[in-house]
């Protein structure tokens, strides 16, 4: 794997340690090199390289506008969906090229799950919230599987002790963390590989933010969790790595505690002690 | 608090706007009221008008008369085929029936005196109900025919204000006309045969089937709005069964999937264009392109669909993309985002959030498609049609157009019918608009 030292214009550059580096000596789920995105004249992306570590919460903090979601949104090619976006660059998922022709988008989405900012359950029973995704895909062949999917994932996303007895009442009817955790619910019940979350918690109470913070941290073991985050505090309890983003530029990435105690860049030493954002 | 003089606290500037804002809000709040009031006054009025006219249409009156059903007159050869029951002349056996309730009619003058208060449709009358029953011939039967509409409008008060049926039934010989017999069109002679009929208890109001049962008609007492409720029923049929896939495929390709670029504006701009083409222009296009350079069959519910389906198609795909945006992009991201394809997603979810929308569009283009004359003068929808169509081949006539042709028509029973059917077209549309209701209430899933 060949990889360029990124040219940014803050022109920041980085030594070559897994600590503070964008990259990481071990395995590898995600790796981005040299991507850039444009909303038509707008460079929204620009020559961000970095790579994402199997079963670890990376976070992504960054002013508001600096292209966290834009970027996110790259890894399972939701910005197909948005005409005037163009991306260019490498973003292979375990070394695979998805912007290759040969991938198909459908399947992409189903390895790369994502959980967005406002829970956006379907207006359909609590069961079908969960059980569209395995269904779409054929994932089980008969009832009982999907039952046990389903309940499976529920589980797992820590929501089947408060609905056991309503799945057939409307996931729209949930409290907002509920229908939060429903939606990781839905997006595991696929069985993805990496769980990309955008801002999940800035619509929810602290209550629920909590208790979907300890569900991340659970989570890891068997996904590969990415969370675009506003609030410094919940990157750095519950994301292993961080990278600050500032004006499409990846200013800084590396192992949260190190990021937080000892940032490298100025920018970032602002940003997380409060001075700008 | 030391205020300066001259100048007011700002708690009492405040209370002085704050008295103005509630003043402008009862004003607004008057406003509407007194437009509600105006338009429903005039609903009312409507209403009041309509129903006055036409409620006389509903009730005809019939006259009993005891047949007897000579084998010899309609069925010589013995052979009770229809073919020739259907051919036969049964006007003899009703004039004979009439002649014998009034055996002193003997001249020429009288007895058409007497033939003229039955209406000349009871032959008809007496053929459906043999031809139903062909065990009828050689056997007395008694039978209820409708009088003829001028005698029907007397009786129901309609000619002169003075005489009814009650009138004529309880005054003695002296009918009390308001004008003397050379001005009104019934003679006392004529008066005279129709009191002796009512006296003898043979004459009755009773529900006009006819008006529900028949197609058009020069007799007003057989004129019915059956063949053009049919005929609208065909034509909306076709509209509907053409209109709602094509309106709905369209809307869902521009609004999802086709590219955001000049030749879709320009196609969207002309749908609006569309949409405020005057009817009349889509009759012509119709003359000119079915009928002309398909030939097509002129007067065809078909042809009269098609051209309706020309005319609604850019309100359907106006509501259904404005039902298709409507629905959250919430809903779209969290289904592309478990993997669904763009289909998938658009018919799992997109199409049930937005089918709601796209039905009260639908029902909104029907109703204006149930209601429109114009382009169907254009292909010759307006034709006297006496049989009721048999499918949308067939020459036929709808409800507003049946409306138009009796409109024009001088005899007061056609002035009666003319409310009558508007009754039903009226009738026609509230039952859509609440099957309209019902269907959204069966999509709509508020949750
Ligand atoms: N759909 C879009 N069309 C055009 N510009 C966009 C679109 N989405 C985002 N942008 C622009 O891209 C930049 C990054 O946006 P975004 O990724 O949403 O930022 P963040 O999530 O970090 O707040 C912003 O300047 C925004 O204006
Ligand atoms: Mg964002």
């Amino acid at each position: 794997m060949t990889y360029q030292q990124p040219h940014t214009e803050a022109s920041v550059s980085y030594p070559e340690t897994t600590a503070g580096s964008p990259l990481v000596a071990g395995g590898v789920k995600v790796a981005a090199r040299d991507a850039n995105v444009h909303y038509a004249d707008k460079h929204a992306i620009k020559d961000v390289t970095l790579d994402i570590a199997p079963h670890e919460v990376t976070a992504f903090i960054g002013p508001s506008g600096c292209g966290k979601s834009t970027f996110l949104r790259c890894l399972n090619r939701m910005n197909d969906t948005i005409d005037i976006c163009r991306v260019t660059g490498d973003i292979r998922l375990d070394g695979e090229d998805i912007y290759d022709r040969k991938v198909d988008v459908v399947q992409l989405r189903a390895r790369v799950g994502m959980v967005f900012q406002k829970p956006n359950p379907f207006p359909k029973s609590i069961y079908e919230n969960v059980a569209y995704g395995p269904r779409i895909h054929g994932l089980v062949s008969h009832k009982d599987e999907l039952d046990a999917v389903v309940h499976g994932s529920l589980e797992r996303a820590g929501l089947l002790n408060e609905v056991q007895d309503r799945l057939e009442s409307p996931g729209t009817g949930l409290s907002g963390g509920q229908q939060q955790r429903l939606c990781i619910a839905r997006a595991i019940a696929v069985s993805p590989e990496v769980i990309l979350m955008d801002e999940p918690c800035s619509a929810l109470d602290p209550i629920a933010t909590a208790k979907i913070e300890e569900l991340i941290d659970e989570l890891r073991q068997n996904y590969t969790i990415v969370i675009v985050t506003h609030s410094m505090q919940q990157a750095a309890r519950v994301s292993q790595r961080t990278a600050f983003f500032h004006l499409g530029n990846l200013v800084e990435m590396g192992d949260t505690e190190t990021i937080f105690t000892n940032p490298e860049h100025k920018l970032t030493q602002g940003y997380i002690t409060g001075r700008f954002g | 608090m030391t205020a300066e003089s001259g100048t007011k606290s700002p708690t009492e500037r405040m209370r002085a706007t704050l008295r103005r804002r509630y003043a402008a809000e009862r004003r607004f709040q008057a406003y509407g009221i007194v437009a509600i009031v105006v338009a429903l006054s005039m609903l009312v009025t409507l209403f009041v008008t309509i129903i006055g006219n036409g409620a006389g249409a509903f009730v005809q009156h019939t006259a009993r008369l005891d047949i007897s059903v000579y084998p010899q007159d309609i069925d010589p050869g013995r052979e009770a085929d229809l073919d020739a029951l259907a051919r036969a002349n049964y006007q003899s056996l009703v004039n004979d029936a009439l002649y014998s309730m009034f055996p002193e009619a003997t001249s020429r003058q009288d007895r058409r005196a007497v033939r003229d208060l039955i209406s000349p449709g009871a032959k008809f009358v007496i053929r459906d109900m043999v031809m139903d029953d062909p065990s009828l011939i050689g056997q007395r039967v008694s039978v209820r025919v409708p009088l003829s509409s001028q005698y029907d409008q007397v009786l129901k008060g309609n000619v002169d204000p003075a005489v009814d049926f009650r009138v004529m039934r309880e005054s003695s010989t002296e009918i009390p006309w308001s004008l003397p017999e050379g001005e009104r069109l019934i003679s006392d002679t004529q008066a005279g045969y129709l009191q002796q009929l009512i006296r003898q208890g043979e004459v009755e109001g009773s529900f006009n089937r006819w008006f529900f049962t028949n197609g058009d008609s020069r007799q007003p007492e057989l004129a019915g709005i059956w063949g053009a409720a049919v005929g609208s029923m065909f034509t909306l049929m076709v509209t509907l069964l053409l209109s709602f896939p094509i309106g709905v495929s369209a809307a869902i390709y521009l609004e999802e999937f086709a590219p955001k670029n000049r030749l879709t504006d320009i196609i969207e701009v002309n749908i609006n264009n569309l949409a405020a083409v005057p009817s009349i222009v889509f009759g012509l296009l119709g003359l000119a392109v079915f009928l002309q350079f398909f030939g097509l069959p002129r007067s065809a519910p078909l042809v009269g669909g098609l051209v309706l389906t020309l005319m609604t198609l850019p309100t359907i795909i106006i509501a259904s993309r404005a039902a298709l945006k409507s629905v959250p992009p919430s809903i779209r991201e969290a289904a592309l985002g478990v993997g669904a394809s763009k289909l998938q997603c658009i018919v799992h979810h997109v199409l049930p959030l937005a089918m709601p929308g796209m039905l009260t569009g639908t029902i909104i283009g029907m109703a204006q498609a149930l209601g429109e004359t114009a382009p169907l003068l254009m292909i010759g929808m307006v034709a006297f049609v006496v049989d009721v169509p048999g499918s949308p081949l067939d020459p036929s006539t709808v409800l507003p157009v049946q409306i138009y042709l009796w409109a024009d028509s001088p005899e007061r029973a056609f002035t009666e019918r003319t409310s009558a059917a508007i009754m039903c077209l009226l009738g026609f549309l509230i039952l859509m608009n609440a099957v309209a209701v019902l269907l959204r209430k069966r999509f709509e899933r508020r949750w």
